[in-house]
């Protein structure tokens, strides 16, 4: 039923392990038929960056993102939904932030998941700074316009229905 | 009553703190108002605050528009257009 799932939302330092969230909203459950997960990772841009520091404000965070996740589950019939976005120092193939979406059906989970990936983008308090491979650190990243015009589609979308 | 200022990522750097206490002076009603008195205190904040349009801003821990009161804010924090995900 929408608006029945309260999202899991954690803010963290720490790794966090795909598989283990994935089983955490999946297990004892029959009525799950679709789990969607989207895993960001730091890229080192053809080895310029060493790492990725996140700043991230603490308290605000956790807010937006629960209240970006409180309207997936008002927007789609979900049965489940986990957000994880890492701050600190994340190094190259390391995980930066994790989606897990779960419905009965697949295009519920899939659309979910979007709507949470460009919603965090743009509205979701953290700011990447790079760190260069020959050990200077870098600038700010800058936002993209493309992020923003992701986010403000699903708002077309959503007076689109009305 | 004084608002606490919050500053992140590049505004931080710029204003050269993370965060302070402030006394809003008589006039300060909107969000516009508070980055237009903000430039002015000391070329820092006019460094950090050049391009007002870009800064996004946060009222109590939600986002605001410029022309949002601040009437009532504990806490208000400017950073630039966020990079998560």
């Amino acid at each position: 039923m929408p608006g029945a799932v309260v999202p899991t939302v954690r803010i963290q330092a720490e790794d966090f392990d795909v598989a283990a969230e994935i089983a955490r909203l999946t297990k004892g459950r029959a009525d799950i038929g679709a789990v969607v997960t989207f895993s960001g990772l730091c890229r080192d841009e053809a080895g310029r960056l060493s790492a990725l520091e996140l700043e991230h404000y603490p308290g605000m965070a956790e807010a937006e993102i629960a209240r970006i996740a409180g309207e997936a589950t008002e927007r789609w019939p979900l049965q489940g939904l986990t957000v994880i976005h890492r701050h600190g120092k994340v190094r190259p193939g390391e995980n930066i932030v994790l989606v897990v979406a779960a419905s009965a059906h697949r295009q519920a989970a899939f659309e979910a998941a979007n709507f949470l990936m460009d919603y965090l983008k743009s509205r979701a308090p953290f700011w990447k700074k790079e760190h260069h491979g020959d050990g200077s650190e870098g600038g700010w990243v800058d936002a993209k316009e493309s992020d923003d015009k992701a986010a403000s589609r699903w708002r077309q979308a959503a007076s689109k229905r009305k | 009553m004084s608002t606490r200022l919050i500053y992140f990522a590049w505004v931080r750097e710029r204003i050269g703190k993370p965060q302070e206490d402030v006394e809003l002076p008589d006039g300060v009603e909107t969000v516009a108002d508070l980055l237009r008195w903000l430039k002015s205190r000391g070329e820092e904040y006019e460094h950090a605050l050049r391009y007002p349009d870009v800064i996004r801003v946060a009222i109590n821990q939600e986002h605001v528009e410029h022309r949002e009161k601040i009437s009532g804010a504990r806490e208000i924090a400017l950073f630039p257009p966020m990079t998560g995900g």
